[in-house]
């Protein structure tokens, strides 16, 4: 269960106090934390107050840039980037030590996640980047949501390859399509995703386009379950959070333990 | 201007390591009037490397020159033939001028000399002060001629946090409290409301904050 | 001269240093003069160079003149207040600091560098000077830019 961090810029309830909120009900969260609205005082403050709430899972990111929130004219920090934030969440827990050096008498206890997109360029740094993500701290990775499942294959091929799935939990993005035309929004306007012609043809020729979306989800779940190297998926049901339990069920997920 | 300073000389020396023929490159802009990449710096420079590349016994062959403007293609444009005849090119422009020269001779490892500080003038022969961080929105006709973004280590703008003390800054007691002078020009001038009336949020997106800034003069742009 | 501890080996301390002096033409030029007319001796390996007053130097004469295997460069201006030019030997103070900087973080002694003040009288100082810059030289030993 991913709570975000203020996701595409948007001003949200604080995925600390959601994720707690979260952990009160018997949910295992991962929390969200950008660079984006905080520098390395507020995150590693923020962090030390996740911890005593008992959040242990946290997905370090950059944050979409303000230009595409509600808040446009906001002044964004980018002190650290989402490299940074691994290491230095890494070095609080396994040094104990704060990004300048000083010591903490009790270090928060963390399972760190970081994102990887291989559907960005240049598609041959994006293992080299996975690495680097890795070797910051990452104790797993979220993919972005995936429709091009051949060029993930071919990225995942890749860091197997370089060792790299042996170091790290490799969970699969899954986005449902609620349409063809959220589709061809998706390939045209969101920076980094791809979405092949082939898939816009099935939702476009579909009679039922969300039944279709649903379907393809759990073609891909499958898809991804078969491969060596991933080792979960995350299923994205943006606003369509009541189907995601359908497409678990649909992939033969096993079914997860608690209120959903 | 554009107010520079050399780097520190290890770094220096690392960049020049790798090569054995570098031109090092002056602009006769800004960071001649700062004294950071002129002519003049260009020569001290170029003597420090060959006196270090004689002591260590390196190869090492510098060439000077040094040009208008490293800003402006034109003037970059004229040192093709100087540039094809070395390994390197040591740029002691801004980082306006390094990325210029790069962009235009992109085969070449191109080395910054200098660190860019700022935009600022000069308040005593030798002392630069940042005046301008180009934010892209102008607000020294209501500030009394100080700009709040810049001379404010908060970027205030609703006048002086809680820090100011006989027109200090909390940060460093060298540094004056840009809101005691805005303060003092706005009495002065019995021109108090903008700094006594709440200002909102800036717009921080022409700032910098938006993303690369570009400028286009539609009227100058020749399609 | 600040102390320093020179390793002297032998041979170093037999060299004979090669050193340059740039010179204002109103005190140490004259002074340097006077030393000859009264026979006063001094080291002959200094080069003098006359300048129309010492704050026409450029640290990029002194870094030429190490540069081309000199071992030591001073600068020899007028006494402070007595500048014919004001205060030309303030900039040439400035400048010789400045230049010590600049050689020191190339890895060669601040003391290969330095500044002296006298009047165009003061004859039997200027040898006393030359005397003096050419025994520190002596005991930091040759430039190594020399070794080649």
């Amino acid at each position: 269960m991913n709570i975000t961090d203020n996701q595409t810029a948007i001003v949200r309830l604080s995925s600390i106090a959601a994720a707690a909120l979260f952990i009160q009900q018997g949910v295992e969260p991962v929390a969200q934390m950008t660079v984006r609205d905080r520098n390395r005082i507020a995150i590693q403050s923020d962090i030390l107050g996740a911890a005593a709430l008992g959040i242990k899972n946290v997905l370090c990111l950059s944050g979409d840039h303000q230009k595409f929130g509600n808040h446009p004219n906001a002044k964004n920090v980018f002190d650290i980037d989402s490299m940074n934030l691994l290491r230095m969440l890494k070095d609080m827990r396994d040094e104990k030590r704060f990004e300048c050096g000083d010591e903490m008498d009790v270090e928060p206890r963390l399972f760190l996640g970081a994102a990887a997109n291989p559907f960005a360029d240049p598609f041959e740094f994006r293992v080299q980047r996975l690495a680097k993500k890795i070797d910051a701290g990452a104790d797993f990775i979220q993919s972005q949501g995936i429709y091009d499942i051949e060029r993930f294959e071919k990225w995942l091929d890749a860091a197997r390859d370089a060792g790299l799935t042996d170091k790290v939990y490799i969970l699969g993005g899954v986005i449902p399509l609620k349409s063809a035309g959220a589709a061809r929004y998706i390939k045209n306007k969101v920076a980094g995703m791809i979405v092949p012609d082939s898939i816009i043809d099935r939702m476009k020729n579909a009679s039922d386009g969300k039944a279709e979306g649903i379907k393809i989800a759990i073609e891909t779940v499958r898809r991804l379950k078969e491969m060596k190297g991933v080792s979960g998926v995350h299923i994205m049901a943006i606003e369509w959070e009541e189907k995601v339990s359908e497409i678990a069920e649909g992939a033969g997920l096993p079914r997860r333990s608690g209120p959903a | 201007m554009i107010v520079g300073e050399r780097k520190p000389m290890g770094e220096i020396l690392e960049m020049i390591a790798p090569h054995e023929k570098v031109l090092l490159l002056g602009c006769g802009t800004c960071v001649t009037v700062c004294l950071a990449g002129g002519e003049r710096e260009v020569g001290i420079l170029a003597a420090q490397l060959r006196i270090h590349a004689k002591k260590e016994g390196k190869d090492l062959q510098i060439e000077e020159h040094t040009i208008e403007r490293q800003c402006e293609n034109e003037w970059v444009d004229e040192i093709k033939s100087r540039v094809e005849g070395v390994d390197a090119v040591m740029s002691m422009a801004c980082g306006v001028g390094v990325q210029l020269v790069a962009e235009m001779y992109p085969e070449k490892a191109i080395l910054p000399a200098l660190n860019t500080t700022f935009m600022g003038y000069p308040v005593q022969h030798g002392t630069w002060l940042e005046n301008c961080r180009g934010c892209g929105n102008c607000v020294l006709h209501l500030s009394g001629g100080v700009c709040p973004i810049t001379r404010c280590a908060k970027s205030l703008m609703n006048g002086p946090c809680g820090g100011s003390q006989d027109g200090k800054c909390e940060i460093d007691e060298d540094i004056e409290c840009a809101w005691q002078v805005i303060y003092e020009r706005l009495k002065s001038g019995g021109r108090l409301d903008w700094m006594n009336n709440y200002q909102p949020p800036r717009n921080w997106s022409t700032a910098g904050s938006g993303g690369p800034r570009k400028s286009v003069k539609i009227e100058e742009v020749v399609d | 001269m600040e102390a320093k501890d020179v390793e002297v080996t032998a041979g170093t301390r037999d060299f004979e240093p090669r050193i340059v002096a740039f010179c204002c033409n109103y005190c140490a030029y004259a002074a340097a003069d006077l030393a000859g007319s009264m026979r006063l001796s001094y080291p002959a390996n200094v080069k003098v160079i006359r300048l129309p007053c010492s704050g026409k130097v450029e640290i990029t004469y002194l870094l030429k003149a190490l540069e081309d295997g000199a071992d030591g460069v001073m600068v020899a201006g007028c006494l402070e207040g007595d500048c014919h030019f004001m205060e030309g030997n303030y900039r040439a103070k400035r400048k010789v600091r400045h230049a010590k900087r600049l050689v020191e973080e190339i890895g060669l002694e601040s003391e290969r560098v330095e500044m002296f003040n006298l009047s165009s009288a003061m004859a039997g100082r200027f040898a006393e000077i030359i005397r003096e810059m050419t025994e520190r030289i002596r005991k930091l030993g040759p430039s190594p830019l020399r070794k080649g």
